[in-house]
């Protein structure tokens, strides 16, 4: 009685230093800090000198020196922008951390299993369809979603063929054949509707220049799911990670879980690429970022790919408004240029650490 | 306590399992046996709920066929060959895994999930190691991780597959050793496979040799390691070697064969 006493208070005091994988307090800060130095910017560097102060006044809604039309440039062009970006980097890291995590892949990111294709097939065909002009039709997200299941779906379906189970290789292999099929189609679409060819070409390369109200609201429901989802199954994944079977006698239902987090991060991918086009890099730099810095577990990993990822694609889109202003590079090249070195970097130095292996 | 009656696992066209019965009492250790692909491994996966098939199991007195995965997984712990260890998985965070039965689908472990971590941290002297990543360790602490682990999720019945493969033979008794005293602390039922038969014979109290999915003989090690037995059922020649009451399997090389 004694002895068992005394073990079991040796073992809270000296265990109490190390506690369970979670977000840390400092992280969230630090987070939370580079959103806030992110938005800032994005609100006041424009071609319409206004004041920081001013703007941080008119936005949380105190009495301000502010000609009317400076108040509408901040209030209807750069504060929808700036919510837009951080919405998209957002969803489209956190969705990257999902599908990392549900594939036990680290390289694994909406662009695998044909995800951003398919949405891009869907908002093709809504475009094409409507000829629309600037923003971004009301069915399109709808469209996106259609298309980037369907995609996984076909991943999937073509994956697990021959086989009753489905590997991650052959998962990412028919993801990447799938992916360029539909890339075709799209490509034999834009060829058929040359009227629309330039409208659908400057949302592919990713776009954030004609965002207003109407994109953040038409996107936020969406992502409003996706983040719920996603973010409600960090504790699963980790239990995921260690394979189907181990998670199925730790009570799990693996496969279950695996299609609502493949959904999740779907409808995520699917909203950000319908207003935003394809943005590629954010889905796998953000995560991978996290990972190195504040820890691989999906409990810290999600969340933080959240708030990083936000904060990210708001600086991206101030580097591609302000680099060569007044003209505009789209969103997509300026990830693409801070992505693909990152990737490279993170690629050597998982040859030393094992991050990839 | 393991009961099951009739147990029959078709994998493909092949019957792995044909009719297995088997009781295994509270508190008592069983070691099955038999050569590769006999459907040793199998039998513990069935049992664990990860194939399906036909055949009556009792789990602690309960069907197995009304519980939910769930309930199964605190009532059974399974320790695979070679488990996954997830890149930079803490000590801490593995072992908190196997609380897992006991957490909501989507919710967080508690003070008492906890408390059972650090409990079974301490039993297998990891406290030290709670902060060290999984993969930094050597086998034989990554052995007892692995059962600390499966200490934590608190199963009555624990099945372990060939836990002591690819590991020395200091290493092999060490493990077997724990296992046996965790056994004896929390009146754990334990079905373990096993190659190494001399070990077998040392540890379990009770022996099922497994042929052609099917048991051939079960008892005392004694009664099961027999010259003739393992001739039959693994095609294999050995003398049996009696020293007081502990028993030894030696492969010998039969005269006239080498060149």
């Amino acid at each position: 009685m004694t002895s068992t006493r005394r073990r079991a208070t040796t073992a809270s005091t000296a265990a109490s230093r190390v506690v369970p994988a979670r977000l840390r307090p400092v992280w969230l800060i630090i987070s939370l800090a580079a959103v806030a130095v992110a938005a800032v910017a994005g609100l006041v560097v424009g071609p319409v000198d206004i004041s920081g102060v001013e703007v941080v006044r008119q936005v949380v809604g105190m009495h301000t020196d502010l000609s009317t039309q400076q108040a509408a440039i901040i209030e209807q062009i750069r504060l929808p922008r700036v919510l837009l970006a951080l919405l998209v980097g957002g969803t489209l890291s956190l969705s990257g951390a999902g599908y990392q995590g549900v594939f036990n892949n680290p390289l694994a990111d909406p662009y695998l299993l044909g995800a951003a294709a398919g949405a891009g097939l869907g908002v093709t065909i809504v475009i094409a369809g409507t000829a629309s002009t600037g923003s971004t039709p009301v069915g399109a997200p709808v469209a996106a979603f259609a298309g980037a299941l369907g995609a996984v779906a076909l991943a999937y379906a073509l994956g697990a063929a021959g086989r009753g189970r489905t590997s991650t290789a052959s998962l990412i292999l028919s993801g990447v054949a799938v992916a360029s099929f539909l890339t075709a189609m799209q490509t034999y679409l834009l060829q058929r509707n040359q009227d629309t060819i330039r409208e659908v070409y400057s949302w592919l390369l990713g776009r954030l220049s004609g965002a207003g109200w109407h994109e953040v609201l038409l996107m936020l429901p969406y992502c409003a799911v996706s983040w719920v989802a996603l973010l409600a199954h960090r504790r699963v994944l980790d239990v995921m990670a260690l394979g189907d079977d181990e998670a199925a006698t730790l009570g799990l239902h693996p496969g279950r879980s695996r299609i609502i987090v493949i959904v999740a991060a779907s409808l995520g991918t699917a909203a950000a690429v319908s207003v935003s086009g394809l943005i590629g890099f954010v889905g796998i730099i953000v995560p991978h970022f996290v990972r190195m810095v504040a820890g691989r577990s999906n409990r810290v990993v999600l969340p933080l790919s959240l708030i990083f990822g936000a904060a990210f694609l708001c600086a991206a889109d101030l580097l591609a408004r302000t680099l060569s202003a007044p003209a505009e590079i789209p969103i997509g090249v300026v990830t693409a240029f801070f992505g693909a070195p990152f990737f490279v970097i993170v690629l050597r130095a998982s040859r030393r650490t094992g991050i990839t292996s | 306590m393991i009961e099951c009656a009739g147990v029959t696992v078709s994998l493909g066209n092949r019957d792995v399992l044909a009719g297995v019965d088997l009781k295994v009492a509270r508190g008592e250790w069983v070691s099955i046996v038999g050569r590769n692909g006999a459907g040793k491994s199998t039998l513990l996966r069935y049992l664990a709920g990860l194939v399906s098939g036909t055949g009556e199991v009792h789990l602690d007195g309960r069907p197995a066929a009304a519980l939910s995965r769930r309930q199964r997984s605190q009532l059974v712990a399974l320790v695979s060959q070679s488990p996954v260890v997830p890149d930079g998985a803490r000590v801490l965070d593995y072992v908190l895994l196997g609380r897992s039965p006991h957490i909501r689908t989507l919710g967080f472990e508690g003070a008492q999930d906890l408390a059972a971590v650090y409990d079974a941290l301490e039993r297998l002297d990891l406290l030290d190691f709670a902060d060290r990543q999984v993969t930094t360790l050597s086998g034989g602490e990554r052995q007892r991780v692995f059962i600390a682990r499966t200490l934590a999720q608190g199963a009555p019945i624990v099945l372990l597959d060939e836990p002591t493969t690819a590991m020395d033979v200091g290493h092999q008794q060490q493990v077997l050793e724990l296992v046996d005293s965790l056994r004896r602390q929390h009146d754990l039922t334990v079905l373990m496979t096993m190659h190494d038969l001399t070990l077998a014979g040392q540890y379990a109290e009770r022996l099922a040799l497994i042929d052609d999915g099917r048991i051939v003989v079960e008892g005392a090690p004694a009664h099961v390691l027999t010259e003739d037995n393992l001739a039959r059922h693994y095609g294999a020649r050995v003398r049996i070697i009696h020293d007081g009451g502990r028993l030894g399997v030696l492969p010998f090389r039969e005269e006239g064969i080498r060149d």
